[in-house]
């Protein structure tokens, strides 16, 4: 699984109340919930993510809250993959069983630009960042994390019959 | 290798002798929780499983607390799916308007936790129960589902960070302030994917109540969970709400920790978290002035009746300054009849504040009390994130409930210690 797309870059703690405010949390459609992505903290976002972005982090990323509502408005607005430098725990749950790609790497997440052009080849382990040159090397995805995102999810793939 | 508390708990609910850290492992569950914001989507998730069941109607518990009564339509329509769904699959302990409280709070109350249970819920505040001596924490609403439907959850067995606590806390230090004192000391990632263990003489002098609260805001320093050991207090508390049989787990003395933390209880100060993440942590003496424009009490972390009597100790013959709006919220039904009856209702109300019925409302900026740009409030809640209360111009500073007793009696961030001298001249 290869992921391409501009890097969109922001710093360590991003919590899950900037991801999606409270405020918007009394609806669960993706797409209301996508137009509202960042918005306490990058105002501009929404307007000029393109679909296939990358979003990268610094450490403890998605703190806070356990809300899915939060990586479900970042999968809806586009991001293909969040590179960051650790991910909070439940965080890092909800993205998986949602389907949204996720992936820890302190060097990439340092070492990346904003507007940088980054593929992150999965099954390889290796993130590369097209705009500087630069490689940096990371776990490959587990079989099961790997079908679970290629399947959109938990749910999808129980129904799917991948996991039983 | 010996295993830590939390380690016991989940060997136990996998069926293992053993378990050891990193390990994955599907374990049964013996209480799935869910609220008006997480449910809705869990409910949804659910409907994708084909399945017309739920794994025990007993074990299954959903709570009407973050917007509830419900603040628009949207809320309203939220809090429909999940009557719906309980109605439907005849769930025993679903709890709305009237009989709801805040989750956190209501649950140990009704008794639906004891020692050695492992509890997922679908709120990151599903940590709490560790006071109790239980496996609890919070995940998505995906979790939730597949909860519901199976009764079991995929862990990774978490490594853990002993806190071995001494020494008697001082007048007015609370469970608050020992959190906020340790998330300063760790940071908001010190804990992150691991367990917080809590041990120690000093736990002799930590009620439930700051149990309850220090397991809370474990998630506010990353940690999976929070877990105290399970001594006489506790087992009071569980025989006197009616909580099933309690399990003791205590860890082996070979149990593996990445670090022991050892802390002096009487060394700790009232200390509030600055803006904008709880380990901003300050004692008085180290920032000037601080004028503040409102003051909530209430939440998960700091709603029960022996917080609202630190309040109400504070504010009792006297009154919230002037220009400064100050927000209690009993955090359960039973809480706010009792504070009722004791007589704090009538202080709070007497001293200028407003008294809400329980909601989660404030806390995460949903309604009942949400800041204006540049507004400031003193808060016993558990975040102080940016925009976490309103506007992403404003700012939250949280604190223990006699910390914003104290600030909405001078309109400026105060230290109880500094009104108790003024009361003393």
């Amino acid at each position: 699984m290869t992921y391409r797309g501009n890097a969109i870059k922001y710093g360590d703690n991003v919590d899950t109340d900037v991801i999606i405010p409270a405020r918007y949390l009394n609806t669960s459609d993706h797409r209301e919930l996508a137009a509202h992505c960042m918005e306490d903290l990058d105002s501009s976002f929404v307007g000029r993510v393109k679909e296939g972005d990358i979003m990268v982090a610094g450490a403890n990323f998605g703190c806070g809250s356990s809300r899915e509502h939060a990586p479900i408005a970042i999968k809806a607005s586009g991001i293909s993959m969040v590179i960051a430098g650790s991910f909070a725990r439940i965080f890092y749950r909800n993205a998986i069983n949602i389907g949204l790609a996720i992936v820890e790497c302190p060097e990439a997440a340092a070492g990346i630009s904003e507007g940088d052009e980054v593929e992150a080849d999965m099954d390889g382990g290796i993130i590369r960042d097209l705009t500087t040159g630069k490689e940096y090397r990371t776990q490959p995805f587990p079989e099961f994390i790997q079908k679970i995102i290629e399947n959109g999810g938990l749910m999808q793939s129980v129904s799917n019959g991948i996991i039983k | 290798m010996g295993m830590t508390m939390t380690q016991k708990i989940l060997a136990a609910h996998s069926g293992s002798e053993a378990v050891s850290a990193g390990q994955l492992i599907l374990a049964e569950l013996d209480l799935v929780l869910g609220n008006d914001i997480t449910s809705p989507v869990a409910i949804k998730e659910f409907a994708k499983l084909g399945t017309d069941r739920v794994f025990d109607r007993d074990k299954v518990t959903m709570v009407m607390d973050h917007f509830v009564p419900n603040k628009d339509i949207k809320a309203a329509e939220q809090c429909r799916m999940c009557r719906s769904f309980c109605a439907e699959h005849g769930i025993t302990h679903f709890y709305d308007v009237g009989q709801m409280g805040i989750e956190h709070a209501l649950l140990p109350e009704k008794g639906l936790v004891t020692a050695g249970d492992c509890v997922i819920g679908a709120d990151s505040h599903t940590c709490t129960y560790g006071a109790l001596g239980a496996f609890s924490t919070g995940v998505g609403s995906t979790d939730m589902a597949c909860g519901i439907a199976t009764g079991k959850a995929w862990f990774r067995v978490p490594p853990a960070i002993s806190f071995v606590l001494s020494g008697k806390p001082r007048r007015y230090v609370s469970g608050k302030d020992i959190i906020l004192h340790i998330i300063g000391m760790i940071g908001v990632d010190g804990a992150l994917y691991s367990s917080m263990e809590f041990t120690g003489d000093g736990l002799k002098h930590l009620s439930v109540s700051d149990r309850l609260c220090i397991a809370n805001m474990a998630i506010e320093a990353g940690a999976k969970n929070g877990i105290f050991e399970v001594d006489d207090i506790t087992l009071e508390y569980l025989r006197l709400h009616g909580a099933a049989e309690p399990k003791i787990y205590s860890a082996d003395p070979d149990a593996s920790y990445e670090k022991t933390y050892t802390i002096d209880l009487s060394a700790i100060e009232p200390t509030v978290a600055f803006p904008s993440l709880p380990e901003n942590a300050k004692v008085f003496g180290e920032f000037g002035d601080i004028p503040i424009d409102q003051v909530v009490i209430g939440s998960c972390t700091n709603g029960r009746l022996e917080d609202l009597a630190a309040a109400a100790e504070i504010l009792k013959d006297r009154k919230c300054a002037k220009n400064v709006r100050v927000i209690v919220i009993p955090a359960t039904q039973r809480i706010y009849l009792e504070a009722l009856e004791r007589g704090f209702i009538r202080t709070f109300i007497e001293a200028g504040a407003v008294v809400s019925t329980p909601t989660c409302g404030p806390c995460l900026g949903g309604y009942m009390g949400v800041l204006a740009e540049g507004e400031r409030a003193v808060s016993t809640t558990n975040r102080n994130f940016v925009g976490r209360m309103g506007h992403p111009k404003s700012e939250v500073y949280l604190a223990s409930p006699a910390v914003a007793a104290a600030s909405a009696v001078t309109g400026r961030l105060t230290s109880p210690w500094e009104l108790d001298k003024e009361a003393k001249k």
